[in-house]
């Protein structure tokens, strides 16, 4: 299956779809526009996962759509958004790094990501795969980068969900990839989140703010 | 008929006969080994449980019989190990065999390992006798780590491929660091552990790559296809730097030399003899396995100086030191490190003769590196074992708590005498023999052509013999302050003499060592296969029983007439004295050089009227020690009226601590401080801080791609 046909297209444009979605989450100014742009490349994955399904003629992708609709697109979403709503947060984003640069540096990593993924694969596997690989990588290096570059906490635990979303969609992109792989690894970025959130609350409680810099000062050790 | 041209008095046809006749012969030597290793590793998974269990069983006689068990299993293994190495001398080289433990590794014997075992296993015997006849003192926790000392010299030695040589030199140097781990509620053998340990990781780490990059033209790790795709350029010139420094650390060449002096006199006896006697001798096999046989015939001619340098730079800072020691154990040790400059020097000839297509004289200065190695593990056990009864006898190591002991441990002082004249290369003992050849083949070093490799080789052979007479200084004093004399202390006038199997450990390498310095002709002949592997062009000495002669010029030495000579000349002397000797002696007290007469409580005289250890040293001190081991020398009066004594403060340091364990001691602090500051970090730096290697990892694998 290579460029031109149906499937390598529309499979094209799902993985194209989730890496763009990355990009809007990094540069959105508002905290309700960032949880939304999460909610609609959850909604993607999903679309992405069903369509692999469909082309590899595996039932056990189609379970894994279904969980990624279901957490990725309407759970988690709703969750941070009732979270939002019960702390009455005022919701712009802080940025540890500018809008500009964080954008130049996520089109560096993707370039990063395509050089390293595409040569290495270069005869061995089908382009498909090899294109997917490269889109996966990406999305997890733009995940990472959200991290480092948002103080909010919220905003923190999205650009981990967007890393594991990542992470899935290079395991539905290899044929012969266990069902269970994905499965643990969905299940423990989950748990990650959700200790993630009893943080928030915590630091809400504790220091009525979700900036993380703040922490630093609260360690206990070193001078003050 | 396909004989090896190359090989005049290698008796091809005789080495055929007995490989083809006897087809059985190779695995059997090879399962004879495999199954000395399965045993010794038993008996270091049983050492524990007989250690304690049988106390409720057969009362206090508890610890030894796990101690009698253990060490009488390995004196069996030793055994085994001299008779396979014997048998593959005489007869045809093992080929490789798979080890029967799931992953790739093979096992052979070719004569160089055979050279060594026979080595390992008289060292070995020795040091297990010894171990046999103080079982008592033996912990359960070194009684484990003993037989796993000797398991891994021998798969380090038997091994055919690279992961097996790592996997039993890793071995030797764990289970060894446990046992100088021995006594480790004082801190100075805990420090001194450390230090070892340190030096044998030192060691792992660059054994590993130079194995790796050897390994990688042929993409093999056994040893024949290394053979076949020898390395070249700047990867050979990375092999050398790191075999050198990896195996050059474990055998005490000069700059990695700082472990030896403190982690001897830190483990029991015995140990201290098998790791100067055959640990040492298993590094420099790995030298001379990855150096000399592995990197091919076809390296340049400065494949070998660096050996040279290193080698000659320790033999003479090892025998300075030797001089100037005061804990007999830490003297032995800084003769090791003299020997082992000794043997590496013999090596470094070998290299550079071959690369100059001079095969007689490599020939010469390999037969003559092997036969001082196997010398000097026999020698060097000896006195290692016999100051071990010196110290269990006298209850000191300090040469100033002792003297006087030739009365009350004649035995000990006989053997440990023949040690110490081998030690100082007198004829006719095989010290004398081995280090006259490597003389000779440094003597030759103007046969190659290089100006600069001439000059060198000067140098080296001044070195060479200053060190010699060094060594011959240092054991002077070792014997003179430790068996003549008065006793110094109470303890050393009351010391008694070990009987039985530690007479045995100690006349058994006595014996030996005069036997090999009668016979290196034969000796020489049997290493014949040996410095064929290592010299492949090389023609062998025309050894015989009476006579050697030393490459195609007109130098010979004829071992028995030396000793006959010798002999006779004695004999003369000895008539002559009670020819004309009065009839009756008369003992009486020795002179006190005009002292005050001691007092009651010192019945033996006031020490202090005898030489002590540090007076002895002095003039070498003074000489040499001032450029060489920065010695100082500093008087303290008091002023006037003060009624406080004078004191005369001396002392050296090794170069070594100040050049380099100092400075790295420096830098690993420093690196400690920065580390510490991680824990500060802010959050987005730690996030940061993954993320940043994993980018920095992928551009390495895109520009490795692009390139």
């Amino acid at each position: 299956m290579t460029f031109g046909s149906t499937g390598y297209d529309i499979a094209h444009l799902l993985g194209g779809g989730i890496l763009l979605l990355s990009f809007v989450l990094l540069y959105q100014r508002r905290l309700d526009a960032v949880i939304n742009a999460f909610a609609v490349q959850g909604g993607l994955l999903a679309a992405a996962a069903a369509w692999q399904a469909h082309l590899q003629s595996e039932p056990g992708l189609y379970v894994t759509a279904l969980l990624a609709f279901g957490a990725k697109a309407l759970l988690i979403p709703l969750a941070l958004r009732l979270l939002l709503r019960r702390l009455g947060l005022h919701r712009t984003v802080e940025t540890a790094l500018g809008i500009g640069p964080s954008l130049l540096a996520a089109a560096a990593l993707v370039g990063l990501a395509v050089m390293v993924v595409l040569p290495v694969t270069a005869g061995q596997a089908q382009a498909l795969t090899r294109e997917n690989l490269a889109l996966a990588l990406s999305v997890v290096l733009l995940g990472m980068l959200m991290m480092i570059a948002r103080r909010n906490a919220i905003s923190q635990v999205i650009g981990l969900l967007s890393l594991e979303n990542g992470l899935v969609l290079a395991a539905i992109g290899v044929q012969g990839m266990p069902l269970v792989v994905e499965l643990s690894t969905a299940a423990l970025v989950l748990m990650l989140a959700l200790v993630a959130g009893i943080v928030v609350f915590l630091l809400r409680d504790r220091m009525a703010t979700l900036d993380t810099g703040l922490l630093d000062r609260q360690r206990g050790e070193g001078p003050p | 008929m396909a004989q090896p041209p190359a090989a005049p008095f290698c008796r091809p046809a005789r080495a055929s006969i007995l490989g083809g006749s006897d087809p059985l012969r190779s695995p059997a030597v090879l399962t004879a080994l495999i199954l000395t290793l399965a045993g010794l590793g038993l008996l270091a998974l049983l050492a524990v449980p007989m250690a304690r269990a049988p106390r409720v069983w057969i009362g206090d006689s508890a610890g030894p019989w796990a101690g009698l068990v253990v060490h009488g299993g390995c004196l069996l293994a030793a055994a085994v190990m001299a008779g396979c190495g014997l048998a593959v001398l005489g007869g045809a080289a093992v080929a490789p065999q798979p080890l029967p433990i799931g992953v790739t590794a093979l096992v052979a014997v070719d004569a160089l390992s055979a050279w060594f075992l026979v080595l390992l296993g008289l060292a070995a015997a020795c040091s297990a006798l010894f171990g046999l006849a103080h079982a008592r003192d033996a912990a359960p926790r070194l009684l484990v780590a003993y037989p796993l000392f000797l398991a891994g010299m021998l798969l380090a030695l038997i091994a055919a491929d690279g992961f097996v040589l790592v996997l039993g030199f890793e071995a030797m140097s764990i289970a060894s660091w446990v046992l100088v781990a021995a006594d480790h509620q004082s801190p100075e053998a805990r420090h001194a552990a450390r230090r070892y340990l340190a030096f044998a990781v030192f060691s792992g780490i660059c054994l590993v790559p130079a194995i790796g990059l050897l390994a990688a033209s042929s993409g093999d790790l056994s040893f024949a296809a290394i053979r076949t795709a020898p390395p070249q350029g700047f990867v050979a010139a990375a092999v050398l730097a790191l075999v050198v420094a990896g195996a050059g650390a474990k055998a005490g060449l000069v700059p990695l030399h700082g472990w030896l002096p403190l982690a001897h006199p830190a483990a029991p006896s015995h140990v201290s003899a098998l790791m100067s006697g055959a640990m040492t001798k298993v590094a420099i096999y790995v030298l001379a396995r990855l150096l000399l046989d592995l990197s091919g015939p076809a390296q340049p001619l400065w494949w070998g100086v660096p050996l040279l340098v290193l080698g000659a730079a320790s033999a003479v800072l090892g025998a300075l030191r030797a001089n100037l020691e005061t804990d007999t154990k830490t003297l032995l040790a800084c003769s090791t490190i003299e020997n082992v400059g000794l043997i590496c020097i013999g090596l470094g000839l070998a290299a550079c003769f071959r690369a100059a297509d001079l095969g007689v004289l490599a020939g010469l200065a390999a037969g003559a590196a092997l036969l001082h190695a196997l010398n000097h593990a026999l020698f060097k056990s000896l006195l290692f074992l016999g100051l071990g009864e010196v110290a269990r006898g006298a209850a000191s190591r300090q040469l100033d708590r002792l003297g006087g002991l030739i009365h009350a441990m004649p035995w000990t002082a006989g053997a440990v005498l023949v040690g110490a004249a081998a030690a100082a290369s007198l004829p006719p003992l095989s010290g004398f023999a081995s280090e006259w050849l490597l003389i000779q083949a440094m003597l030759a070093a103007w046969r190659v052509g290089d100006l600069a490799f001439q000059v060198l080789g000067v140098a080296v052979v001044a070195a060479a013999a200053l060190a010699a007479a060094l060594a011959a200084a240092a054991m002077v004093r070792l014997f003179g302050l430790v068996f003549l004399g008065r006793p110094r202390t109470p303890r050393a006038a009351g010391a008694v003499e070990g009987r039985g199997a530690a007479r045995l450990a100690l006349l058994l390498p006595a014996g030996l060592t005069l036997l090999f310095g009668l016979l290196p002709g034969p000796l020489l002949a049997l290493a014949e296969g040996a410095v064929q592997l290592l010299v492949p062009h090389g023609m062998v000495e025309r050894g015989s029983l009476a006579m050697i002669r030393v490459g195609d010029g007109g130098a010979r030495i004829m071992p028995l007439a030396i000793a006959l000579l010798l002999a006779v000349a004695g004999a003369l002397v000895w008539w002559l004295v009670r020819r004309r000797a009065p009839a009756g002696v008369a003992r009486a007290a020795a002179w006190d050089c005009g002292f005050m007469a001691p007092p009651q409580h010192l019945p033996f005289g006031d020490p202090v009227t005898q030489p002590s250890a540090a007076g002895f040293g002095q003039p070498l001190r003074r000489m040499l020690g001032g450029s060489l081991l920065a010695a100082h020398e500093s008087v303290t009066m008091p002023a006037p009226g003060d009624p406080g004594p004078a004191r005369v403060e001396s002392g050296f340091a090794d170069p070594s601590e100040r050049w380099l364990l100092a400075p790295l001691a420096r830098l690993r602090d420093a690196l400690a401080a920065r580390a510490e500051a991680l824990r500060d970090l802010p959050l987005t730096a730690t996030l940061m801080l993954p993320f940043g290697t994993l980018v920095a990892l992928l551009a390495l694998a895109a520009w490795l791609e692009a390139g």
